[in-house]
């Protein structure tokens, strides 16, 4: 089956091919099944690989495939190559497998858009892009797939272009990108200059010989990649898009911007984690700007009354966990909350979608409440959702932020003042969640009537999909139980041959061995676990029992909540330093520099083109004569110089 | 390079041949310019044509068969071109030769065929 | 008697030289019997697939033979390919064509095959006589295609300019081969290579001016300027298939026997690499400014042509096994993406009345989307931007300059690509932005010009993606000849 491997990202080209050819031809049921079918054969291989995969040794768990040599050019040889490993094989599993999801889950969604083929299409390539950027075997053929997803982004975001602000949010997200692609472009550069290869295989095996360990060089490349991660996968500073990528249809704010293509950044850094474990200043830094991103987009998300936007926060800080497990080298546990994650946030944005939908696109909270009872099905699973993200012990949320939070206190590369931002971070999360749970599914009705008489639980493509994830949230967890629960964590193993040289792995199976730390892992689950059910506590008076004390709270402190409310302000001190100035700057080059220099030298070069060009015309006679004369003359000239010489 | 040297002088000796060359026969013009008599009509300036006088211009058409007839008889020249030396020398050459002249003639004779099938050998 | 078993004679190395013969024997057999025009169309098209296939199978065959007058190598055999391809696309491309103005005359194919078979002849020996001989059983077909449309004046014009010009650049060809042989007793290619310092330091001035002379007969074939003014008018007047066929098919075998001549069996005559840098400068230059001015797609694809021919004479200024693939790298493309272009072109000027201005272009991208849609791709191909192959087989050339050191060529040839995008480009525009009062009249396509609008389109496309075969092809092609 394993010689299948490159049917993974085929299946999706063709069906992107099939509907993007036949685009407004094709019947609306034709393209759904192109759509969801080409995914679903796509996820059916993946299963089929993972399972042959598994069959394997551990040592000897690598497929690779190449299919054909992309760029021959001297030393630099570039293969459209394909490389199955633990790593991409669970991430071939939840893209294909929440893709699967999302697209069926679409077909109700967008069921009243008449550009449902054009959806679709960008859809089918982005499962296409991204299954590229997971699979591929070297650099450059992951940035083809980390450009396509960046692309399908852009072009999903701005779905309804003729919204200027859908339009605005496609093209910040896309500028944001480039910044960040641009550093991932130079680390690539470098890495080929010092290595000679671009290839995973290759740059992994050379990387400790290469490099020395914790030199400059090495930093700087895990640096420079670590900017490319912070802008696809919206970390501090280049986290701005995403919140305003809210503005695309909702599926894709769940496949995209929380499922799968913001994680891109967490999985190519797991997937070089050679390179980080050789620079140790690297990771700290990952893990500092993990961190604090963590934290600080929790607290934004506190304020924020559009229902995607708050999911849009925590996305981000969510995301900073993951780097956070990096930057500690505790690669498998971020792998592990990315996956946990892309369920249980692809479910939220669904429920939301699934809300929205019901409340006939309206996505201000404000103006929701007590739809508890009228929708069902979406409320349980939302609440589902929203017990994992909080981290409930049982939901999967739990394992995987647990063994984040372990990880950035015992790791070698972890600090207390780690564990201290994330515990807080947790209990900010719970806080914010059941906000947006008691604002929107209890208390008081506070849309107006006629909404209030539309709302309708969303249709079975949409239901069955949320039911699905919800079990997934709760389940999927359970195969990376930590030590001290008396089982194998099985996920840890499976991603092992894939990390490199377990430096921290020998912490976490002396504590497995029953050390001293046992308690103090327990101790801190527990303080966790506290602080969530106290957090939750809180926002179930604030916004249910008791709504006039958060009013109250609004008032006393207006000056922290007016900053957070706008999000610090950094959109308008972006807007200030770098995007003002620019504006100014290209003001100049466009009137001075372009029009009056680089436009009077191109016309005047026209200009002396076309003199040239009418009066070498004049010699183009179509007389014979003057022809042979041309001629000769040329032949007298060649034979001269010939002679002469 | 020696012999690019050595032909350069020889080329040296060309080139002086064709100033004295052109110079002589300027030199000539000159010297009739200087001593002949300048008197034009129009009789004179006629083009001399064994005494006729000219009809018309000299740039007329000919009928296009000529030029047919011509390329007929081109396909016999070369024929006759290459029996030649292969007739001088057949005794070395054997029954390779042969088979290939019998070819090269045929195909000749069938050029020849497509001629008259297409009605170039016909004077209408 | 003569040994005949040691000379090689092995008609299995000229097997697809005989196919295109005997087909083309077949085909004027048959129509001066009986007047049938539609099927010898079918016949050429049978004969050259199947020189196409023996072509084929002759790959990776080093073997010389006739007395070592025919040289069947990779690089030969990898123009018999090109070669007999090119026909293939040609006489697809032209059917309708000819058809609608009443010139379907069974003699076309004939023609096309014969000069076929001269070009391969051409590309597949060392001997100077049988190039010569291959040149003209290549020319005359050609002279007669250029006037086909027998009751148009312009193609009557052009036959006769193209004849003139060709009949005075092979009297100085043969007049340099005479000089070639004079020096050094020889027309074999391999047997000057042996002795070149000998013969150039005894008969320097000889040997150089055989050369020039044979530059500049082969340097009017693909078009070089100074020897160049033929271009415009011949392409402007002849059909527009045989156009197609002139811009490609003689150009490549003008390369062939260049490439061999110059960068083997001259190779050790410095002053070449100089006369070459000057006369690609100039060709390439001279064709886009040219070609900015043309109000005529025809004309302006005859200017760009000359530019190619700029282009791809880098090689033969910078010499070595990486410039020569590159060479012929380009000449696959370049046929692949300019043929595209004449096929829309045709198809265009299948409807009566149209003759390619760019004021017949405006209409064409509103009522004909696919159609304007791969032009706009041949035309980007023509100006060298990716992804196209256009654009790998520009930058294999200029990386072979650079690194022989031949920079400013390099940065010549770049410029010049940029001057050709503008009028390139419009092309697209008159077809896409521009507006007419006069409705458009609809194109009729047939399935051999889709057939060659798909080939040629999916080439420029997939080869631009997917280079690692020709590039392959390019790179066997000259093992056996450096």
């Amino acid at each position: 089956m394993s010689d299948y491997l490159y049917l993974i990202p085929l299946f999706p080209l063709i069906g992107f091919l099939l509907n993007g050819l036949l685009l407004g031809r094709l019947p609306r049921v034709v393209v759904n099944i192109i759509a969801c079918l080409s995914v679903a054969a796509a996820f059916i291989i993946s299963v089929l690989v993972f399972f042959e995969l598994k069959a394997l040794p551990p040592d000897v768990r690598v497929i690779e495939q190449t299919l054909f040599t992309w760029i021959p050019s001297g030393i630099l040889q570039v293969n459209f190559g394909l490389l199955l490993d633990p790593l991409s094989a669970i991430m071939i599993l939840v893209v294909t497998g929440v893709g699967l999801i999302i697209h069926i889950y679409s077909i109700g969604y967008i069921a009243h858009d008449p550009c449902f083929g054009r959806f679709f299409t960008y859809m089918n390539l982005f499962m296409f892009s991204m299954l590229t950027l997971v699979l591929a075997d070297n650099f450059l053929f992951m940035f083809v797939g980390w450009e396509g997803v960046g692309l399908c982004s852009y072009l999903l975001i701005g779905f309804w272009y003729h919204k200027k602000s859908a339009s605005d949010a496609g093209k910040k997200a896309f500028i944001v990108n480039r910044i960040g692609d641009f550093g991932f472009l130079i680390g690539m550069f470098i890495i080929f200059w010092e290595v000679g290869s671009l290839e995973f295989r290759v740059v992994m095996e050379q990387a400790p010989v290469v490099f020395i360990a914790g030199g400059s060089l090495i930093t700087t490349i895990c640096l420079l990649l670590f900017v490319g991660a912070t802008g696809k996968s919206a970390q501090i500073p280049l986290y701005v898009w995403l919140p305003d990528a809210m503005e695309g249809p909702t599926p894709v704010s769940a496949l995209i911007h929380a499922a799968t293509m913001v994680t891109a950044g967490v999985y190519m850094i797991a997937r070089t984690n050679v390179l980080y474990m050789l620079a140790p200043d690297a990771l700290m830094v990952v893990a500092i700007v993990g961190a604090v991103t963590a934290f600080f987009a929790a607290t934004i998300a506190l304020t924020q009354n559009d229902i995607k936007r708050v999911l849009a926060y925590s996305t981000v800080s969510q995301l900073g966990y993951m780097f956070l497990a990096c930057g500690v080298a505790s690669f498998s546990a971020g792998i592990f909350h990315l996956m946990t994650h892309s369920f249980f946030k692809a479910l939220l944005f669904l429920g939301a979608g699934s809300v929205i939908h019901a409340m006939s696109d309206e996505q201000d909270m404000r103006r929701m409440g007590g739809l508890g009872k009228h929708i069902k099905i979406t409320y349980i699973t939302m609440l589902v959702a929203a017990l994992t993200i909080s981290g409930i012990p049982g939901f999967s949320g739990f394992f995987s932020k647990d063994e984040i939070l372990w990880k950035s206190f015992s790791s070698q590369h972890g600090h207390p003042i780690f564990w201290v931002v994330g515990f807080v971070t947790a209990g900010l999360t719970a806080f914010y969640m059941f906000r947006l749970i008691y604002m929107t599914f209890h208390g008081k009705e506070r849309m107006d009537e006629e909404t209030r008489q539309h709302i309708h639980e969303s249709s079975k493509s949409m239901t069955i999909p949320l039911m699905v994830l919800a079990v997934l949230s709760v389940v999927g967890g359970w195969i990376g139980m930590p030590h001290i629960f008396g089982v194998s964590n099985f996920f840890e193993h499976w991603l092992e041959p894939v990390m490199a040289g377990g430096s921290y792995e020998p912490v976490s199976h002396a504590l497995a061995a029953g050390g001293g730390d046992v308690g103090m892992e327990w101790g801190l689950m527990a303080a966790s676990v506290a602080l969530v059910l106290v957090s939750i506590y809180f926002a179930r008076t604030f916004y249910k029992t008791k709504p006039q004390l958060a009013t109250a709270w609004r008032k006393k402190m207006s000056g922290l909540h007016q900053v957070l409310l706008n999000k610090y302000y950094v959109d308008e001190f972006y807007g200030a330093v770098i995007v003002r100035p620019l504006i100014v700057f290209s003001l100049f080059l466009w009137k001075v520099v372009d029009v009056i220099l680089i436009d009077g030298f191109v016309n005047g070069s026209a200009l002396v083109y076309e003199g040239v060009s009418e009066s070498l015309r004049r010699v183009q006679t179509g007389r014979l004569r003057s022809y042979a004369t041309l001629f000769v003359f040329g032949v007298v000239i060649l034979v001269a110089y010939f002679v002469m010489d | 390079m020696e012999g690019t040297a050595n032909s350069m002088s020889e080329y040296l000796s060309v080139l002086i041949f064709i100033f004295v060359g052109i110079g002589s026969v300027l030199f000539t013009f000159f010297l009739s310019r200087l001593i002949r008599p300048h008197n034009p009509y129009k009789e004179k300036s006629i083009p001399y044509e064994c005494a006729e006088l000219p009809i018309g211009d000299s740039w007329f058409k000919f009928n296009n068969r000529f030029y047919i007839f011509a390329l007929m008889f081109v396909i016999f020249d070369v024929e006759v071109v290459f029996l030649f030396p292969w007739a001088v020398a057949f005794g070395e050459l054997g029954l390779f030769a042969l088979v290939e002249m019998i070819i090269f003639i045929l195909i000749l004779f069938f050029g020849l065929f497509y001629a008259w099938r297409k009605g170039a050998l016909k004077w209408v | 008697m003569i040994d005949y078993t040691s000379a090689g004679i092995d008609f299995g190395l000229i097997a697809p030289e005989i196919a295109l013969l005997v087909t083309a024997f077949v085909i004027l057999l048959i129509s001066s019997i009986r007047r049938l025009n539609a099927f010898p169309i079918y016949i050429a098209f049978i004969g050259l697939v199947v020189t196409l296939a023996l072509s084929i199978q002759q790959w990776s065959n080093q073997e010389s033979g006739f007395f070592g007058m025919i040289s069947c190598d990779n690089f030969g055999i990898a123009f018999k390919i090109l070669f007999s391809a090119t026909s293939l696309l040609v006489l697809l491309l032209g059917y309708r064509y000819m058809i609608a103005r009443g010139i379907d005359r069974p003699e076309y194919s004939a023609l096309l095959l014969i000069s076929t078979m001269g070009m391969m002849v051409m590309a597949n020996t060392t001997d100077l006589v049988v190039m010569f001989l291959g040149l003209e059983i290549m020319s005359v077909p050609l002279y007669v295609m250029a006037g086909f449309a027998r009751r148009s004046l312009r193609s009557n014009e052009a036959a006769i300019k193209y004849f003139m010009m060709g009949a005075f650049a092979s009297a100085f060809l043969l007049m340099g081969i005479a000089f070639v042989y004079g020096a050094s007793g020889t027309t074999e290619l391999r047997r000057i290579v042996a002795d070149i310092s000998f013969i150039s330091s005894r008969h320097g001035a000889y040997i150089y001016a055989g050369a020039a002379l044979i530059l500049v007969g082969f340097g009017f074939k693909v078009a070089a300027v100074p020897f160049h003014s033929w271009v415009p008018d011949v392409y402007e007047g002849a059909p527009t298939p045989v156009t197609a066929f002139f811009s490609v098919a003689p150009k490549a075998a003008g390369f062939a026997v260049m490439l061999r001549i110059f960068l083997f069996g001259f190779a050790d005559l410095e002053i070449l690499s100089d006369v070459f840098w000057v006369l690609s400068v100039l060709t390439m230059s001279v064709g886009n400014i040219l070609a900015l001015r043309q109000g005529n797609v025809k004309r302006l694809l005859a200017y760009s042509s000359i530019a190619h021919a700029g282009y791809i004479m880098v090689a033969l200024a910078v010499g070595g096994e990486e410039a020569v693939s590159a060479a012929i790298f380009y000449l696959v493309a370049y046929t692949i993406f300019n043929l595209g272009g004449f096929a829309v072109v045709t198809l265009l000027e299948t409807r009566s009345g149209c003759r390619s201005n760019f004021s017949e272009l405006p209409g064409l991208a509103a009522t004909h989307p696919y159609l304007s849609a791969i032009l706009a791709l041949f035309m980007l191909a023509l100006g060298g931007f990716p992804p196209t192959v256009g654009f790998l087989g520009k930058f294999y050339l200029f990386a072979a300059a650079i690194k022989s050191g031949y920079i400013w060529l390099a940065v010549i040839g770049v410029m010049n690509s940029f001057l050709s995008v503008y009028y390139y480009l419009r092309v697209v525009k008159a077809s896409y932005f521009e507006t007419s009062d006069e409705p458009f009249t609809p194109v009729s396509y047939t399935p051999a010009i889709v057939a060659v609008l798909i080939i040629t389109a999916v080439g420029t496309l997939g080869l631009g993606f997917f280079p690692q075969q020709l590039l392959e092809f390019s790179r066997s092609a000259i093992f056996a000849f450096l």
